[in-house]
């Protein structure tokens, strides 16, 4: 459903349920990238400056329903995708996404949300040039969770939908349905699934290789250092040269 | 009563499949005298003994501060604008619109989706695209386009409230002044109603006309659909 990415970035995302180490995975690949010097933006779900204090007020309120949820969520990726996504893959800059519109596919999908209507939502989004999914098994996502923090969150539980007073028992049917969203995804949107209960090294390594193989010939945006030493040398026209030509100009007109 | 019906899916949660009250739009551009005939119709139906609520764009409770803060600055592009409009419009439909409808209300909507895709489609939304999020809206009783001109919105705005940077569409940055920006952003947004109003059975009323006889015009539809149902 999605178009592929027409510009010369790279966007490669990660999805997974919580608790999956898919944050863990994407921030070392971050600074890996960066330590290379390559051109790399990061983005995280739910993380849009405008939309902020909206999804705050919603959450501590406990004023969303599945839709008004579902379409906050898909504003809040408007605003990443038209401010920074977007000119930033035009530009030639390897985008990282923690979560992408998969996460809200998935979500809202679980939430009771007819289906059609979410991916419409979000069509204007790019298939991803790779796409990282975390599988693994529910009790260990919650395992890691639990053992982090105390307290899941409300909407994290899928509270919301009433499932089960219970906030364990309740993440566990939400989450459950996320991961069948999810399994379905994975085909049509050629996810690449990584076993989330490897150790944190091995996953990385399998994600920096299948990086490096989409990277292999690319040329993204140059950084400033390395474009000013491919201009070195290199004489261009210099300020006053530019001036003296106007003038000429002038003059003979 | 009737059976709820939607444009499209829907959404999940609703419990009630008929609902007892009357959802009447009114529709139409920038100056156009909306709000002043929204009035108008709430007094007269109230006289009558119809319990009346009214709405309209941006009132959710849930999405007010936060797009009212998202207007006033410099950052909010078109497709973000566009959801977070439908975040205030499903907010309100579901918690304000619908609860009214169940309880035997009249809800008078001063705008509905149609103005939210006008504006879309004029800053370059796909057409089916916006339609499509509005799946979700139900599907008025009654909804009343009030039409007029470019000259007679532009002396409504010069004589009334003047001229404001959203309603000239300078976001669009078709002209450099208000002015020349207005006329061809609500020419725009004439063309869009006008292309939907037979696509969603608007009824259309001459609005260059005196507020009164305006009001008769709206009156005269309201009051038939609410004989129809006797």
């Amino acid at each position: 459903m999605f178009k592929n990415n027409p510009y010369p970035g790279k966007l490669v995302i990660v999805e997974g349920i919580d608790g999956s180490g898919k944050s863990t995975q994407i921030n070392l690949l971050f600074k890996w990238l960066n330590a290379q010097g390559k051109a790399v933006y990061y983005s995280e779900w739910n993380s849009s400056e405008l939309v902020k204090s909206t999804m705050r007020l919603g959450k501590s309120e406990k004023m969303f329903t599945p839709t008004t949820y579902s379409l906050l969520q898909a504003t809040d990726f408007a605003d990443r995708w038209e401010n920074l996504m977007l000119p930033l893959l035009k530009a030639g800059v390897i985008v990282l996404a923690d979560r992408y519109a998969f996460t809200g596919l998935a979500r809202d999908v679980a939430r009771g949300l007819d289906k059609k209507w979410v991916r419409n939502l979000y069509s204007f989004a790019f298939q991803p040039d790779l796409a990282l999914y975390f599988k693994l098994p529910l009790d260990v996502a919650l395992e890691r969770l639990l053992s982090a923090r105390t307290k899941i969150k409300f909407y994290e539980a899928g509270m919301d939908l009433g499932l089960s007073e219970n906030r364990i028992v309740s993440f566990r049917l939400f989450q459950q349905r996320v991961i069948d969203e999810y399994e379905h995804m994975a085909g049509e949107f050629n996810f690449t699934v990584l076993d989330g209960t490897l150790p944190v090294q091995i996953q990385q390594q399998q994600i920096r290789n299948l990086v490096k193989k989409l990277l292999l010939r690319w040329e993204g945006l140059p950084n400033p250092k390395s474009l000013a030493k491919m201009n070195r040398g290199k004489r261009t026209e210099t300020l006053s040269d530019t001036f003296n030509m106007s003038t000429q100009k002038e003059v003979l007109e | 009563m009737k059976d709820v019906r939607f444009f499209g899916e829907g959404f999940p949660g609703i419990n009630s499949h008929e609902l007892q009250g009357k959802l009447i739009v009114l529709e139409g551009t920038d100056g156009v005298g909306r709000s002043t005939q929204t009035q108008l119709l709430r007094h007269w139906l109230e006289e009558s003994g119809y319990a009346v609520s009214d709405t309209g764009l941006r009132r959710s409770p849930l999405t007010q501060p936060g797009l009212d803060a998202a207007k006033s600055g410099h950052t909010m592009g078109p497709l973000t604008m566009s959801l977070f409009y439908a975040t205030d419009f499903a907010d309100r439909l579901e918690n304000q619109i619908i609860p009214a409808l169940k309880a035997g209300f009249i809800v008078l909507s001063d705008r509905y989706f149609y103005s939210i895709i006008a504006r879309d489609i004029v800053r370059g939304a796909d057409p089916q695209w916006a339609r499509k999020v509005y799946g979700i809206a139900l599907v008025p009783d009654l909804t009343i386009y009030l039409k007029a001109d470019i000259r007679t919105l532009v002396s409504r705005m010069v004589y009334g409230r003047g001229f404001n940077y959203w309603e000239s569409g300078m976001d669009m940055h078709l002209s450099d002044n208000l002015y020349d920006s207005f006329c061809i952003y609500q020419t725009r947004l004439i063309e869009q109603f006008d292309q939907m109003a037979e696509e969603f059975n608007f009824v259309t009323i001459d609005a260059n006309r005196s507020i009164q006889e305006v009001f008769e015009d709206v009156r005269r539809c309201v009051k038939s659909l609410l004989q129809d149902e006797q």
